[in-house]
């Protein structure tokens, strides 16, 4: 019986092919938009994440403008900074504009970054050439540096820097390694800058104060206890003067564009589920038309004893069959416009299963409610009345 | 023979507005298995609504109505739904065919709803097909078929599912004379093979097929029990 329910609404559905097209197109629409907003949605949270975490996943950033008494942070502060709980390690950083010259090439306002061995420890995936800073080279304060990408293809484009002389304040230090091009994402680009170790920054950029320092954690879960300890020192070093200081968290920006995302999609699933609304109206349009076109026939099935169950379970069906026809296309649609849109802006294209089941569900959904009312129509015509409109 | 109808002080009162319209009054009838009885009436005498509910489409206001010795008065739709498939073969004047199936499966159609399977559907169609006729058109759709022909697959259908009547409603007015007669003639062989039939007509020469005739006008059974020999 249920077996024979189906094949009848099928056939039906089969029988008015453009119209039954028709019907579902606003089910399609509505599911592709659906699909494809959650795909392109996903799959682009997931690579900007991916991104940002790349550059500072693990680390927490101070920046420490300081009062008018004590402008940046000094080595006590540091000291005890290190010592909080769960952290691998404080990589602080002084920074100051400088003139540069090397391999016959002279350059103003090189941004000079003095960094510690933790940071080259932390980031040593970003030397593409050379080597980094060791405990002996902030030990010993050696006068050594690093290039950012920008930097060494200004000055030694086609040519190998290692080992090679730079002149920076006036001071002549050795060049060891070579940073690879940042991402574009980054906040403050190391491109263009020529980093050297943070002791012999001190004397050599004769600057004391430390306006920024990176915590890289050793366990991002404990972020928060991080966080908190870490403004019992800074309060400490600025006398509770919370504006002296900012804690940077990348876990918050990578959080907080996750719920920005998130909101975006919700808002953008909701507005393409206004979409689903029309075209379950639509269906509901087409299943009545289709009850009062099928009077005589209902009123045949009934005179030929049709109960009123199967009558309705046969308009039901063909309801859902319809919306489900259109799930169905619409997901692939949906999936191939998400597809085109990963390739063309290049980041991967990945299918959740949640979508598939939300083109699933939301369609059969559709097809029950907006099917009930005109099958419960069909299903109470009265035989007498539904043979005589012939 | 036994009775396989019967009905008592059955009455159908419409109510039109203020207006009351008796379509039936007081009708009482009885009708033996293995019958060929016709129903003669102009338009507007009732006989359509007599018809309705001895289909069990329709209940009456009053009386009692014994179909295959079951009181129909109380049933649920659902009841009334099975005794049509199961105990009723209804044949229209405009054959109610429906255009998009084969006669194969426009005779089908009543066996589904007795719930009986695919394969076995198909056989009983195509043995009733070939009896009345039409086994080399069983595949072809009512529109291939001429009205004589369509008029043969509805009586097919009416009479798939063994029913105990097969109540037929101007069987022959949307055929020529010629056609007609042979739809007649289908009607008398069905019967001699022992079937109960009941024909509702305005036309005496066609009411004169059936071996009795009931008369109804104005609502009213007038004329009952008279016996025709069809010589």
């Amino acid at each position: 019986m249920i077996k024979d329910s189906i094949k009848m609404s099928w056939d039906n559905i089969i029988n008015s092919k453009i119209r039954s097209f028709l019907t579902i197109l606003g089910i399609v629409i509505g599911v592709a938009s659906i699909i494809s907003l959650i795909t392109i949605v996903q799959g682009a949270t997931a690579e900007i994440t991916n991104q940002v975490s790349g550059l500072g996943a693990n680390t927490i950033t101070i920046q420490a403008a300081g009062t008018p008494l004590k402008q940046g942070l000094n080595d006590k502060d540091l000291d005890y900074l290190n010592r909080i709980n769960n952290i691998k390690g404080v990589s602080p950083t002084i920074t100051k504009q400088v003139s540069i010259a090397s391999n016959g090439k002279t350059m103003k306002n090189v941004s000079i970054k003095g960094k510690n061995n933790i940071f080259f420890e932390e980031e040593s995936e970003n030397i593409i050439l050379g080597r980094g800073f060791n405990a002996l080279d902030l030990d010993q304060k050696t006068k050594v540096s690093v290039l950012g990408s920008d930097i060494n293809k200004e000055i030694f484009l086609g040519q190998n820097p290692i080992g090679k002389d730079i002149k920076i304040n006036g001071l002549t230090f050795k060049i060891v390694g070579v940073l690879k091009p940042g991402s574009e994402f980054a906040l403050s680009s190391n491109n263009d800058s020529i980093f050297i170790p943070y002791s012999t920054a001190r004397t050599a950029l004769s600057t004391r104060n430390i306006k920024e320092a990176d915590i890289y954690m050793a366990d991002s879960s404990k972020s928060d206890e991080i966080i908190a300890d870490m403004k019992v020192v800074l309060n400490r070093a600025f006398n509770y003067k919370e504006d002296a200081y900012f804690i940077f968290n990348f876990e918050d920006v990578i959080k907080a564009i996750g719920d920005i995302t998130g909101l975006m999609t919700l808002l953008l699933v909701g507005i393409a589920s206004i979409s689903l609304l029309v075209g379950g109206i639509g269906i509901m349009n087409m299943m009545l038309v289709s009850v009062t076109e099928r009077t005589s026939e209902i009123g045949l099935r009934k005179a030929l004893g049709a109960e009123p169950n199967s009558i309705q379970l046969q308009f039901i069906l063909e309801s859902i069959f319809l919306s489900l026809i259109g799930g169905v296309i619409g997901l692939l649609l949906g999936l191939l416009i998400a597809y085109v849109a990963a390739v063309s802006i290049g980041y991967p294209f990945s299918v959740s299963i949640m979508t598939l089941f939300i083109a699933i569900g939301f369609s059969s959904v559709v097809g029950v409610v907006f099917g009930y009312a005109p099958a419960r129509k069909a299903s109470k015509l009265n035989p007498i009345d539904a043979l005589k409109t012939l | 023979m036994s009775e396989i109808l019967n009905m008592k002080n059955i009455s159908k009162i419409y109510q039109m507005g203020s207006e009351k319209v008796v379509a039936l009054d007081d009708v009482n009838l009885s009708i033996n298995e293995g019958e060929f009885v016709s129903i003669l009436g102009p338009s507007g005498s009732g006989k359509s609504t007599l018809m309705n509910i001895m289909g069990c489409l329709d209940t009456p206001t009053e009386g009692e109505y014994i179909l295959s010795g079951k009181k129909v008065a109380g049933l649920s739709e659902k009841e009334l739904a099975r005794i049509r498939n199961k105990e009723i073969g209804f044949i229209f004047q405009s054959f109610q065919l429906l255009p998009k199936l084969t006669a194969t499966q426009n005779v089908e159609l009543p066996l589904i709803y007795a719930g009986i399977n695919s394969s076995r559907r198909k056989e009983i169609a195509k043995e009733i097909l070939t009896r009345v006729g039409l086994e080399s058109k069983i595949n072809n759709l009512p529109t291939q078929l001429s009205g004589g022909q369509q008029q043969r697959v509805a009586i097919a259908r009416a009479i798939s599912t063994e029913p105990s009547i097969l109540l037929a409603d101007e069987p022959t007015g949307a055929l020529d004379q010629e056609t007609g007669l042979k739809i007649l003639e289908l009607f008398k062989e069905l019967n001699e093979e022992g079937r109960t039939i009941i024909m509702i007509t305005h036309d005496k020469n066609i009411a004169q097929y059936g071996n009795r005739i009931i008369n109804i006008v104005d609502g009213k059974v007038t004329e009952s029990g008279e016996f025709y020999d069809k010589g």
